[in-house]
């Protein structure tokens, strides 16, 4: 057990360099770039040199990747050049609110997805299967943006029931906690529809299985067979899934976080691309996919937990 | 043999077992037709499709404007009317006409992309699953790492770096899509390379590619068929997503989801700019995953 | 029928349909009835797709979804299912009747020790607590003959041999003292001395707990074990029921009369004689047959007697209540097996075409997670030769490494060491692509599971054209007419040509395969279990035309079989494996009759003969066989071995004593003349 932790660990730090590399290379193919954006357009090419060498960037690439790995060991990530102060107090800032949209986030769509997914895969094909079938894939279907424009021009627009924006200061004259309704509806809505239709399709699978028709005629209720031997066979695919959905809800959230203005990690990744503002780009792909693969090592001990058949 | 198969129906249990690998049928096309036509939520999501594809191949004869011709004269009543149907978008295009040649560009993009992943996937799939060893644990390493990447990150730095192209998003989603169909067509071909026709095929000294190409190659049919639709819906909210966060196609060519993010800032005052693309968009996803959907279900149902 | 009110469980005249979203309903079940009366037996026999589950299904009131009762009531206990609430069903289903599955890990919760899976029974009913509960899952443990429950109830099902498994479910079903038990093929894929054992401890059962039995298989010989009466099913009908001894003795309809002269007999003579298998195979539409369903297949048909009137069961002798649904029933005597025609074995021992010595298989487990596996070996030092025109069966359980010396041969897994000579060339070390064309055209094989035997995407004509251009070099004309010879050889319409697999019976796919293996005309077919995922009637015609084969080329043919009433049926030279090893091994005759390895006698014991005048089995074998990647010293068998001798069996390894061809590996000295011939590495 204890080995298999410590493999998992060694690949995903082998992972982690591979991909922090991968990046690094991608973006400074072009050196001379970064001097230039931080000079701007109308400053000579005597003075991009100058600056390029001032920051180290004119030696080879595996010089300045080891040096700047060896600094991010530490926790410092650089310069941004759009935000004009160091990576990490931006991203660490970001990161917060952004992690404090996921959590309100998670802590609705898990109850909600079980629950419907189990009501639903437990009857397959009656009319509540059915019913939350096709509401779940249409659901998943609207693409965030489309259910935000969606949702806005509703409680917005038409009804003016909640802010439009979360820009998560009270100066607007809507309180922190209503800035926070639209956009966890929308990750809801959208996120919720995938994972119905997994717990579902994962209760259904059981649901057929010979074991539960053995519990049946056993003499057991159709609520006790349900909880006490259908819930938890069914919960252990869609476990691994459910805490995947913590990427999705890290890097994921751009989307919801522009439409709604958010101050959040998505957004600060989008504009750091955008504007080429390299070192936060770089920062924020390491953090990213440092959290996939915690939740994928996660995945799987919880998984080997929950079912006895698998043991390393 | 006792009556596992008391599930089927009558006519298939007296003929022996089902194959795992859906149905086996003449044809992909002949599958795909049998499957459709027994579900009804595969036939509404085909009725979408279908809609949307005229809409976009008949896009130059039938709609009423040219799509980027700016008419700032159409501000002054910029709701659907009779001249303009949908009315117009913030520059005063006619949004109907962008709509329609807006098809043309998700339903262009979207289908080569994942014909590209779908190809790029199960060519990697089927080596890697076929060979093992040592192929098998880089293609699929490689594959990892890959999908290590949350997608949309990868996205950004892909396409901020190259540039916004139609060739680049395409290239992107084939490259992000492709481990996922890998891992698919690998499981198929784990199962299926161990059974008896495959050592049949052995036995009289067929090559390794032949095996790959004509013994394992067509029944990995069924779970394809199925993840291409639902890859296209994944696909067509990538690329509005892209859109929407103005990395997508370069404007003026109508796209949804750059649609979207143009009238964005006018929702307040002219909702229906937003809101007719956000549904256009919404309602072919919803095709393509109510197709897969269907499609599965009738799979299933044999 | 007279409503007895001695009985648990009684169908009266009861018809079941199925609806599906598709085309109008299929009939399944068609007016059934009989009764079990309190510690009776009554098995119900028939092959897949005759309902025999769905009867079981219904006695539970649990039918699939689909499927409706049209017509008849079923009684438990004198009142009718279709009256009771949810409650009563409950009380009914926890409290006296219990279901028995075939594959029991699968019945099981796999996320669940036993033990709790046991307790909930009487739990549920809220009449004990848990530490009475948890004696009671115990003591019904032990009555199952489990040794140490109470590790056993700790345990999970995946941790539990095959065997194990059953017991426990069994145990399961005991848990409630249910006054019926219905038993759905519960031995159905566990190995012969597996099912020996089952089967003894059903018979235990029912003296001790005094249930009543509804036992459904498939299995004539496990029928007679177990049952007292018997009814026999087709497409949904019973078309003969009655006390066991005199409906095997003078089976009245045709049907019972085709699947007990299609079944071959372990207690059979040394001649041959063919089976004889039933024509055709069953057809939808029989289902929908006014007459008899069977009449399309019958040899003794008369339009006029048989198709244009529903046929009722009649008396076929009143004294013992033995009844039949056939419309000739008074005319037909019992005809006797036809007189044996030439089919006698081959004389002589044959020339030796394929010498294997010393031949071993080991591999690696491949450990979770790339970490190094123990060390499996499939297969262990193994003799034999195949000789020219001769058949040779490799028996054994599943585990013994029979299937691997054929995977060996054929080519599809390099072996470890030893070797296997044929034509001076050594075979073991040769996957099939190092092969020449001329070895690989001369070695072909058939496959086991008809499901998965041809590529579902191919039609027949193309899987035979294919070996026929590849081995054979024709061009694809020459292919095209091959192919429809091919299809004559193993007696296929050649409409079948254009078919696809999934439009086959499993009868014809296993037909198509053999044609296959046929293309390059091999000199040694290799067949993997042929028959055994077939159902009995078609069983014996694959079997004859296999035998019709051997006759009319010279081919040699490897047999691997666990059914050796199959093998004395076909086989000139056994090979006796367990757990990788070859334990005896000579002429059929030799190895058939004593002196037996007490392996081989354990077999021979273990399989069922449809015959109720056999005694029980005089040798039951406990426990299982260890895995593959245990090290074992000793003789292989010791851990399991009735007659062993003591400790020099788990020591040594016993050397092989010889009298003639005839090898026994034994430490007891069983070989009436000579004695050991040096011992064995």
């Amino acid at each position: 057990m204890l080995r298999y932790v410590g493999r998992q660990l060694l690949n995903m730090a082998i992972t982690l360099f591979a991909v922090s590399f991968l990046v690094f290379m991608l973006n400074e193919l072009t050196p001379g770039d970064v001097a230039r954006k931080v000079l701007g357009p109308y400053a000579l090419q005597d003075q991009v040199d100058q600056l390029t060498r001032q920051m180290g960037l004119d030696r080879p690439v595996y010089v300045r990747y080891i040096e700047y790995m060896g600094k991010a060991l530490t926790g410092d990530f650089g310069e941004s050049i759009v935000y004009r102060q160091p990576v990490a107090a931006v991203m660490w800032d970001r990161l917060r609110n952004t992690l404090l949209l996921a959590t309100v986030s998670f802590a609705v769509i898990v109850p909600v997805s079980i629950l419907f997914g189990v009501l639903a895969g437990m009857r397959e094909r009656s009319r509540l299967d059915r019913a939350v079938n096709v509401f779940s894939s249409v659901c998943a279907s609207i693409p965030e943006f489309a259910m935000g424009v969606f949702l806005l021009a509703v409680f917005v627009v038409w009804l003016k029931l909640l802010p439009g924006t979360a820009p998560l200061t009270s100066s607007g004259g809507w309180p922190i906690w209503s800035q926070f309704v639209l956009p966890v509806a929308v990750v809801t809505i959208y996120d919720a529809g995938y994972l119905i239709s997994m717990v579902r399709q994962s209760m259904v699978d059981v649901m057929r299985q010979p074991y539960i028709r053995t519990a049946i005629l056993k003499g057991m209720t159709f609520r006790q067979v349900v909880t006490r031997h259908a819930m938890r066979n069914a919960l252990i695919t869609p476990f691994t899934v459910i805490l995947l959905q913590l990427n999705y809800l890290v890097s994921g959230l751009v989307v919801v976080e522009t439409v709604f203005a958010y101050p959040g990690f998505g957004r600060m990744m989008l504009e750091a691309a955008l504007a080429k503002d390299i070192a936060i780009v770089e920062a924020g792909t390491l953090i990213a996919v440092g959290v996939t693969m915690f939740t994928q090592l996660a995945g799987d001990l919880g998984y080997m937990a929950l079912d006895p058949r698998i043991r390393v | 043999m006792s009556d596992r198969d008391l599930l089927l129906p009558v006519a298939s249990a007296t003929s022996g077992g089902n194959d795992a690998v859906v149905a086996p049928h003449a044809s992909a096309l002949a599958t795909l037709w049998h499957l459709l036509t027994g579900s009804k939520i595969a036939m509404v999501g085909a009725a979408i499709i279908t809609f949307w594809t005229v809409a976009a191949l008949l896009a130059p004869w039938i709609a009423p404007y040219p799509p980027n011709t700016l008419d700032p004269a159409g501000l002054i009543y910029p709701y659907p009317s009779a001249m303009h149907l949908l009315g117009v978008d913030h520059l005063g295009r006619d949004l109907l006409s962008r709509i329609l040649w807006g098809a043309r560009t998700v339903l262009t993009v979207a289908p080569l992309a994942v014909i590209g992943a779908a190809a790029l996937g199960t060519l990697l799939g089927l080596f890697s699953g076929y060979r093992g060893g040592v192929i098998d644990a880089v293609i699929m390493r490689v594959g990892d790492v890959l999908l290590a990447f949350p997608k949309i990150i990868l996205y950004l730095i892909i396409i901020a770096r190259f540039g916004a192209s139609a060739l680049n998003i395409i290239l992107v989603i084939t490259f992000t899509a492709a481990p996922i169909v890998a891992r698919i067509v690998r499981a198929v071909t784990l199962d299926v390379k161990n059974r008896d026709y495959v050592a049949a095929a052995r036995m009289r000294g067929e090559s390794p590619l032949y095996i790959m190409f004509f013994e394992i190659l067509p029944n990995t049919r069924g779970p394809l068929i199925v993840d291409f639709f639902l890859r296209l819906g994944y696909t067509a909210v990538a690329i509005g997503v892209l859109g929407f966060l103005g990395i997508g196609l370069p404007p003026p060519d109508p796209d949804w989801g750059g649609m979207v993010k143009e009238a964005y800032g006018m929702i307040f005052v002219w909702p229906h700019m937003t809101l007719i693309p956000a549904a256009a968009i919404s309602s072919l996803v919803i095709g393509f995953n109510f197709l897969a959907m269907g499609l599965k279900e009738a799979a299933q149902d044999g | 029928m007279a409503n007895l009110v001695t009985d648990i469980l009684s169908f009266q005249d009861v018809s079941i349909a199925h609806r599906t979203l598709r085309g109008a309903p299929t009939r399944i079940i068609d007016g059934v009835s009989f009764s079990i009366p309190a510690r009776g037996a009554f098995g119900l026999v028939g092959e897949s797709g005759c309902g025999k589950s769905t009867i079981a299904l219904a006695a539970m009131r649990y039918l699939p979804a689909g499927m409706t009762i049209t017509g008849g009531r079923i009684l438990v206990d004198d009142r009718d299912l279709a009256g009771l609430d949810e409650d009563a069903l409950r009380t009914l289903r926890g409290h006296r009747i219990a279901m028995i599955y075939q594959d029991p890990m699968s019945s099981l919760n796999p996320v669940m020790p036993v033990g709790a899976q046991l307790m909930e029974v009487p739990l549920l009913h809220g009449t004990v607590d848990t530490s009475k509960a948890r004696a009671r899952a115990h003591e019904m443990l032990d009555a199952v003959r489990i040794a140490d429950p109470t590790a056993i109830m700790r345990r999970y099902p995946h941790e539990l041999s095959g065997g194990q498994q059953q017991r426990v479910v069994i145990a399961m079903a005991l848990m409630a003292e249910p006054a019926l038990l219905i038993m759905d093929e519960p031995t159905t894929g566990l190995d012969v001395t597996i099912e020996a054992a089952i089967l003894d401890l059903v018979r235990t059962l029912r003296a001790d707990f005094g249930a009543a039995i509804l036992f459904i298989s498939h299995n004539l010989g496990a029928v007679a074990r177990v049952c007292d009466s018997i009814g026999v099913l087709y497409t949904g009908r019973l078309v003969e029921t009655g006390p066991i001894a005199p409906v095997f003795r003078a089976p009245a309809h045709p049907y019972t009369r085709g699947l007990l002269n299609a079944l071959p007999r372990v207690d059979a003579g040394k001649t041959r004689r063919p089976l004889q298998p039933i024509e055709g195979a069953i057809a939808p539409s029989d289902r929908a047959r006014i007459g008899c369903a069977f009449a399309p297949r019958c040899a003794h048909h008369r339009p006029n007697a048989c198709d244009d009137r529903p046929i009722e069961l009649q008396s076929a002798s009143a004294a013992s209540g033995h009844t039949a649904r056939c419309g000739r029933l008074g005319e037909l005597t019992v005809t006797q097996a036809p007189a044996l025609v030439g089919n006698s074995l081959s004389e002589g021992a044959g020339d030796i075409l394929l010498s294997v010595r010393g031949l071993s298989k080991y591999y690696h487990a491949g450990g979770l997670f790339g970490s190094r596996g123990a060390v499996v070996r499939a297969a262990s030092d193994v003799h034999l030769d195949v000789r020219r025109g001769r058949t040779l069966a490799i028996v054994g359980e599943s585990g013994s490494g029979k299937s691997t010396v054929a995977k060996v041969i054929a080519g599809l897994v390099p072996g470890t060491s030893g070797n296997a000579m044929f034509r001076s060339v050594d075979l073991v070390p040769l996957p099939v692509d190092k092969r020449s064309w001329d070895v690989r055209r001369a070695i072909q094989m058939v496959f086991q599971n008809p499901d998965s035997t041809l590529n579902p995407s191919h039609t027949v004509e193309y899987a035979l054209m294919r070996p026929l251009q590849r081995l054979k070099g024709l061009s694809r004309a020459e292919a095209r007419n091959g192919a429809r010879r091919l299809l004559e050889r193993v007696r296929l319409p050649s409409e079948l040509l254009q078919r696809l697999p999934h439009q086959l019976s499993g009868g014809q796919r296993q037909r198509v395969a053999i044609a296959r293996a046929l293309a390059g005309d091999p000199e040694i077919l290799i067949a993997d279990e042929p028959v055994s995922a077939l159902d009995v009637s078609v069983q014996a015609a694959i079997v004859n035309l296999l035998g019709e084969l051997l006759q009319s080329s010279a081919i040699s043919l490897v047999i691997i079989s666990h059914d050796l009433a199959l093998v004395r049926h076909m086989a000139d030279w056994i090979a006796v494996m367990y757990l990788g090893r070859v334990v005896e091994y000579g002429p059929a005759d030799l190895v058939l009759s004593a002196p037996f390895h007490p392996y081989t006698e354990a077999l021979l014991a273990s399989a069922p003969t449809p015959d109720p005048d056999a005694p029980p089995p005089a040798v039951v074998l406990g426990g299982t066989m260890p895995s593959p990647s245990q090290e074992i010293t000793g003789c292989v068998f010791a851990s399991r071995c009735p007659r062993k001798i003591g400790p020099v069996c788990d020591t040594m390894q016993p050397c092989v004593r010889r009298s003639g061809e005839h090898e026994i590996a034994c430490h007891i000295d069983l070989m009436p003349a000579a004695g050991a011939v040096g011992a064995d590495t």
